[in-house]
């Protein structure tokens, strides 16, 4: 048999087999593959985006939550009302949620949820989100009120992280293990290191998900994503770790392609602090020694937006500003010159092993030769990169995702690994968390965003992509990533 | 033999004390904090010292040694860090994917290898033979991971007749457990069996070329009667070592193939473990996959003397 007739007739077989599927009940369970394990199921207790993928809005919600599309809408929190001054939020939370045992979610929930984030011995991997509460006051078993020591306009913003989610104290104990929380989606089964079951809640407050039973699955080498894929073993993969392989679940029916952005700005760090760095004209050369669409097209295989500044494109205050580092190795080199480098110098390019930083660095590190620096290439683990480049300080250049929602707030922290020492940023940053009027804030973010562009602190590379694969008749998954979620509650089978 | 065991077993103790000193030094020399690892880029000071605390990694290295060793002694492997489930229990878990799978593997090789060795040597020279031969090359120089993507194009792919990878689990049953190990065994078998082949077929020819397989012929038994009766067992002896050496690199080295079929078994857990610092995990799996290497040849060692009257008369 042919390959092309062998395809034909396994087709045919499809055809046959969708046709009967049609006649039974639409499909109710889903499997979804994703790279990474989680290491435990407790979002409040870790940065590992893992984690959320499982549970966030499926297992655990917050007071408010996050769309596919990015906006923040109520979630536990039914409507709230904010003080003149801005520093007083009085959340009214939804009547009759419960969490997974059965016990009531109530103001109490809330209150123990939001001070065991912000306590002293909190575990929290994202405390500096709530360091801004001052009180946490229960008024009533629907009617919660927290104040803010200042105005902070990204406060609802805040609490729809997966990290700002609604627990309960009786089953705080084995939260890492048992999850229970008050979501669409009960914990079922966890088998380390293979996958984790979720069941449908009966008991959920809100519509009912289509869905019965959803298994994520854990595929971290890309060839075997590929296989599973193919072999139909799982129905989705969360974000296909292999781009190279993309066209061909392209140009096969069976599959649909969902390409998004993430929230995650690909930079090329630079050590701010470290000579020859500290010196903006070699900063500016660098910018203009990069041609990004190079590195989207070598390291991704043109899947990603080029940036110009630390700022998510798909956001409504983005400012495009590519244009402020333009590919010009000729005016890099004349930069260099003038910056008393003619003959260029040597620096250290640290990479941590996902591809778009190893497969980036390498054409890095080409381009970069173009002008004259010399980047010894340093491959890393994670753990090590943490250490001795994100702690340590010890490195010239990096390439990193930073994949937090709205993060361009670390460029007024002087300790960062990248050491940006702004006070006209920091400030710039101070007037923005005091305001609250939404035009004011774009022209402030838009302004942030120019300052940190031509002060080239780093080397704005791309917006790195959210590659998604699914079997064709899948609905409802998103698209986007405005933060690392797999939401269950919408996605169902085409009948 | 009694004093011979006892030696060896004093040997065990030695390799085993000297190995957990190496495996802490190495894995704890390595730079990376667990709880930074786990808490991200935006984690505060303070909180990277409360879990530091919850972890137990605010005691000196040495204190964190013994316990580590003291906790071993009396069976108690210590809590993973990031997944904090004791380690013991999620070893047993893996267990029961790598070490099944390790068995498969090793019966389809032998399987395989017995049968090719013994047909090769018995043809030496002739096509057959140098069929063999050209066949155990080329399962030699491809490696592993190698043969499973391409059992994976062909069986899971294209003819769907197994599934890419994952484990069905043996609560559904012993052969939906089987089938999904099936092509990681085949995977990990092929190499195997081609180096057994090799080691079966050159320790036939030697015995062929021994004064007691002429004697054999002299009293009348056929080429082949010889060769079954007298040559295939006293070749057994080099082959089981070989065996031995390879269920361990079976238990130990199937890191690649778990990752390609992405199996939870032993290999997967420290492949993931040493990503995420998780030092507690690392250093006892390797703890006790260097366990049972020496148990291995320590079993083989003693097998030996009771084959092998001169070596217990020799120490």
């Amino acid at each position: 048999m042919t390959k092309q007739r062998f395809r034909s007739f396994a087709s045919a077989l499809a055809l046959g087999a969708s046709l009967f599927a049609t006649q039974a009940l639409a499909k109710s369970d889903i499997t979804i593959a994703m790279q990474l394990e989680p290491p435990h199921l407790d979002p409040t207790s870790a940065a590992a985006q893992a984690i959320d993928s499982v549970v966030y809005t499926n297992i655990f919600e917050g007071l408010t939550r996050f769309m596919g599309d990015g906006s923040v809408v109520p979630g536990l929190a039914e409507s709230w009302e904010i003080s003149e001054d801005g520093t007083v939020y009085t959340f009214k939370l939804r009547d009759g949620v419960t969490f997974h045992d059965g016990s009531t979610m109530d103001a109490e929930d809330v209150k123990f949820s939001l001070d065991r984030a912000t306590a002293e011995d909190s575990a929290n991997a994202q405390k500096a989100l709530f360091a801004g509460i001052e009180t946490v006051e229960v008024v009533d078993p629907l009617t919660v009120r927290v104040t803010l020591k200042e105005p902070n306009g990204n406060f609802l913003f805040n609490l729809a992280w997966g990290d700002a989610v609604i627990v309960a104290p009786e089953s705080i104990e084995n939260i890492k293990t048992n999850p229970v929380g008050t979501g669409a989606f009960t914990f079922a089964d966890w088998v380390q290191g293979d996958s984790i079951t979720l069941n449908r809640n009966p008991d959920y407050w809100g519509e009912q998900p289509a869905l019965e039973t959803a298994t994520f699955k854990f595929i971290s080498d890309p060839t075997a994503a590929f296989a599973a894929m193919m072999a139909e073993d799982v129905d989705v993969f969360d974000n296909f770790p292999a781009p190279e392989n993309l066209p061909q679940f392209e140009a096969d029916p069976r599959f649909q392609l969902l390409v998004g952005s993430t929230e995650g700005e690909t930079i090329l760090s630079t050590n701010n602090k470290q000579a020859p760095f500290d010196d903006i004209l070699v900063r500016q050369a660098l910018a203009h020694a990069i041609d990004r669409q190079a590195i989207i097209d070598g390291a991704m295989f043109g899947y990603g937006t080029p940036i110009g500044t630390h700022f998510a494109p798909h956001n409504p205050a983005y400012v495009d500003l590519t244009g402020d580092s333009a590919y010009d190795p000729e005016q890099a080199k004349a930069l260099l010159a003038e910056a008393g480098f003619p003959d260029g110098f040597e620096t250290t390019l640290h990479l941590p092993p996902p591809s778009y930083a190893r497969r980036g660095g390498e054409i890095i590190a080409a381009q970069l030769s173009e002008v004259g620096i010399t980047a010894e290439i340093i491959n890393v683990e994670w753990a090590q990169w943490l250490e001795s480049v994100f702690k340590g300080k010890e490195f010239g250049l990096t390439i990193v995702s930073h994949t937090e929602p709205m993060d361009i707030g670390i460029y007024a922290r002087p300790d960062y690994y990248f050491q940006y020492d702004s006070t006209d940023f920091q400030a710039l940053m101070n007037t923005l968390n005091s305001t609250t009027d939404p035009d004011e804030r774009t022209r402030l973010l838009g302004e942030a965003q120019r300052l940190i562009s031509t002060d080239y602190v780093n080397g704005y590379l791309f917006q790195l992509a959210k590659l998604g694969v699914a079997k064709a008749g899948v609905q409802g998954l998103w698209v986007n990533a405005p933060t690392a979620a797999i939401d269950l509650t919408a996605i169902s089978w085409d009948e | 033999m009694l004093r011979y065991a006892l030696k060896r077993l004093l040997s065990l103790i030695l390799s085993l004390a000297v190995a957990s000193v190496v495996i802490f030094v190495v894995i704890e020399i390595a730079p990376g904090d667990p709880a930074s690892f786990m808490l991200g880029v935006n984690a505060q000071a303070d909180t990277l010292a409360a879990l530091r605390a919850e972890l137990g990694l605010d005691v000196s290295k040495a204190e964190r040694y013994f316990n580590w060793v003291g906790g071993m002694l009396v069976g108690d492997f210590g809590t993973s860090y990031t997944y904090r489930t004791p380690v013991s229990q999620m070893i047993a878990d893996r267990m029961w994917v790598s070490l099944p799978l390790a068995i498969y593997a090793l019966t389809l090789s032998t399987l395989i290898a017995f049968p090719a060795g013994i047909y090769a040597a018995a043809r030496r020279g002739k096509p057959g033979d140098v069929a063999v031969m050209g066949a155990t090359q080329l399962g030699i120089a491809v490696p592993n991971f190698w043969f499973a993507m391409m059992l994976v194009l062909v069986f899971a792919i294209n003819l769907r007749w197994f599934n890419a990878g994952g484990f069905a689990g043996w609560e559904n049953g012993l052969w939906t457990g089987l089938r999904s190990l099936t092509l990681p065994a085949i995977a990990l078998a092929l190499p195997q069996a081609a180096i057994l082949a090799r080691v079966m077929r050159s320790a036939l020819l030697d015995i062929l070329s021994e004064d007691f397989m002429r004697t054999a012929r002299a009293k009348g038994l056929s080429h082949r009667q010889a060769l079954w009766r007298h040559g295939v067992r006293n070749a057994l002896i080099p082959v089981l070592t070989i065996i031995g050496l390879q269920f361990s690199f079976l238990l130990a080295g199937s890191i690649i193939i778990e990752q390609v079929f992405y199996l939870p078994g032993l290999g997967r857990l420290v492949f993931q473990a040493i990503s995420a610092r998780d030092l507690i995990v690392v250093e006892s799996v390797v703890m006790l996959l260097v366990f049972a290497v020496i148990m291995v040849n320590f079993m083989v060692d003693l097998a030996y003397a009771a084959v092998d009257p001169r070596l217990r008369s020799r120490t």
